[in-house]
């Protein structure tokens, strides 16, 4: 690399690009928490601020006094996200396995029929019809889990993985030495396909965390509310102390505090666990930059 | 014969077929099933005779939703946003994968490209959280430094005219960082010897960037962009719910296809304006993308879907 004076220029405008546009994208995460640490009066003396005015815990407080309902929304969306990733996962890697084997005859059909389902759909009325008057799954939790289960991308992309790792040759080995295709699927196709899982896996995962729309369209039982449902609620709601406390309010709680205290309170874990994750989402989306 | 073939092979790979089963059932239920709802479009719906059962009323519906006034208004919302998303969110993205992989330097380049994914991960919920930490007119951080220069707060969520700019912008916040992640993939896939000569011949970084590293984007680029315009009358349902919700002030400058639907659906109970209206949209994004695909394949086979 000859480094000219229009090296040194590109660098100098390339640098200040970014830094830009990564304050752009940092700066609402530093005031979200910043602000939910500001005390009440501050807030409503002087607004939101970048530099923290007072500090204050009180809205942590209020939130921490009485957590049923946060623990409970915690503890639906754990159990959702670890069922359904798990499940979505084995299927689609199975049926991504069914899809790449060359003795499958009719395997482009079988990726056709998926397919196709991307192109053309019926409408959001009868989709919500059909899954609450036909297949009762209104106010059932197998509906926070079906609702959002397969993504025919992922299992497209889980395939083109499996064509791309696994030589032909291997398969029939195993087939030489007897193995059925179940046995051969669990003992050398999944072990193989670690990295594609992983990375695929956390983007169902990160589906079935952030996933408010089935709930809103499909659960109106309390104590099914899944996290970012609950969170929605709270934000959405007039008073959110009470939609929090569930019981007498006083009148000199936080309230604007309380919401942005709340939001953290949710988003918490997602962003604790985004370095460590980051790189297989990264790794996820050039596997599918992939034309299949 | 084409019969008996058809079962010789599903006899022979009995267990791949039923290992396919799980996700096939699915699709018949909660795809295709609701695909062939589409005739409730066409009915007049009650709930005891249900989808199959309810009356026919012909186009009825379509009349309905067409004569409304809002056909027009919401197909055009939804085209005019899906562009300025589009073509916001191609630039940065392209503009972000050239500077992070040409830029000397490696650390600080790496936590940008960190940081710049992280709306990725939070809900629209959360980012609806941040906006109103933003914009809200009594305490948010825009208003404050209005106030401070001392000038006059303003109300944006009031004022149509704002959210033309700012919805691309969120849009470009929230996927920048997965786009240039994207656009980056395919850039660490190009040759060096392309550069390594361009070098050579006395090119300076500028005229490689303009004249190799775009070019040979190209591809990526329009099959992405013929990707988005596949789906260019769906809307972003999930942004426009929750960051502008059931705001009356900005109904008519922020209502999409879909949260036209979804109201009439959910909120009004008006199940023929809601089915004729996801009909509409379905049919038609469904012969926009043949028609896309159809103009590509002619125009070169390795850019086609399908």
């Amino acid at each position: 690399m000859r480094k000219g004076k229009d090296y040194i220029l590109f660098n100098i405008i390339g640098y200040i690009f970014i830094t830009i546009i990564g304050m752009f994208t940092f700066i609402p995460f530093v005031v979200l928490v910043v602000s939910s640490f500001a005390s009440e009066n501050y807030i409503i003396n002087h607004g939101y601020t970048l530099i923290p005015g007072e500090f204050s815990l009180n809205a942590y407080k209020l939130i921490f006094q009485n957590p049923q309902r946060i623990i409970r929304a915690y503890i639906i969306t754990i159990i959702v996200t670890a069922v359904g990733t798990s499940l979505s996962l084995f299927l689609s890697t199975m049926a991504a396995y069914v899809m790449y084997r060359k003795d499958v005859k009719y395997r482009n059909a079988l990726a056709f029929f998926l397919y196709f389902t991307t192109l053309f759909n019926g409408g959001l009325a009868p989709y919500y019809i059909i899954l609450a008057n036909y297949y009762h799954l209104k106010n059932n939790v197998l509906v926070l889990i079906l609702v959002p289960l397969f993504n025919v991308f992922y299992i497209l992309i889980l395939r083109n993985f499996i064509r791309g790792s696994i030589p032909d040759s291997l398969i029939e080995s195993a087939k030489i030495d007897g193995a059925g295709d179940f046995t051969i699927f669990l003992r050398i196709v999944l072990p193989l396909s670690k990295p594609a899982l992983a990375s695929i896996g956390l983007f169902i995962a990160l589906n079935y965390w952030n996933d408010w729309w089935t709930p809103m369209m499909f659960i109106e039982k309390q104590n099914l509310y899944p996290l970012q449902y609950t969170l929605y609620l709270i934000l959405s709601s007039v008073n959110v102390a009470a939609n929090i406390l569930q019981n007498v309010v006083r009148i000199d709680m936080p309230k604007e505090t309380l919401k942005l205290a709340m939001t953290v309170v949710a988003t918490g874990p997602i962003i604790f666990l985004y370095p460590f994750v980051q790189r297989y989402f990264v790794r996820g989306i050039t596997l599918g930059a992939v034309k299949g | 014969m084409q019969k008996n073939g058809f079962w010789q092979e599903i006899k022979k790979n009995k267990v791949l077929y039923l290992m396919f089963l799980p996700v096939g059932i699915y699709y018949i239920l909660f795809a295709y099933i609701p695909m062939g709802g589409i005739i409730l479009a066409f009915k007049e719906f009650n709930y005891r005779d249900g989808i199959l059962f309810s009356p026919w009323n012909g186009f009825k519906n379509f009349e309905y939703f067409f004569s409304s006034g809002r056909a027009w208004l919401v197909t055009k919302n939804t085209i005019l946003y899906n562009l300025a998303f589009l073509a916001a969110y191609t630039v940065f993205s392209v503009a972000c994968a050239i500077a992070i992989a040409e830029l000397a330097g490696k650390i600080y380049k790496k936590f940008i490209q960190s940081v710049m994914f992280l709306p990725y991960f939070v809900s629209w919920v959360v980012v609806s959280a941040m906006m109103y930490n933003f914009f809200n007119y009594d305490y948010g951080l825009i208003n404050t430094v209005i106030k401070n220069f001392g000038g006059q707060p303003i109300d944006i969520y009031s004022n149509p005219i704002y959210w033309y700019f700012l919805l691309p912008m969120l849009y470009v916040w929230k996927w920048v960082g997965y786009g240039s992640v994207l656009y980056l993939a395919a850039i660490m896939g190009f040759d060096e010897e392309c550069y390594e000569a361009a070098i050579i011949d006395g090119a300076n970084i500028f005229q490689r960037i303009f004249y190799i590293t775009i070019p040979m984007l190209k591809p990526t680029m329009i099959i992405l962009i013929l990707l988005a315009l596949g789906r260019i009358l769906r809307g972003e349902f999930d942004m426009f719910y929750q960051i502008i919700g059931n705001n009356g002030l900005l109904l008519d400058y922020t209502d999409i296809i879909d949260t036209l639907v979804f109201r009439s659906l959910m909120q009004v109970q008006d199940i023929g304006m809601a089915s004729a209206a996801g009909a509409y949209q379905s049919v038609l994004c469904f012969v926009i993308i043949m028609v896309v695909n159809w103009l590509v394949r002619r125009y070169d086979k390795d850019y086609a879907l399908f």
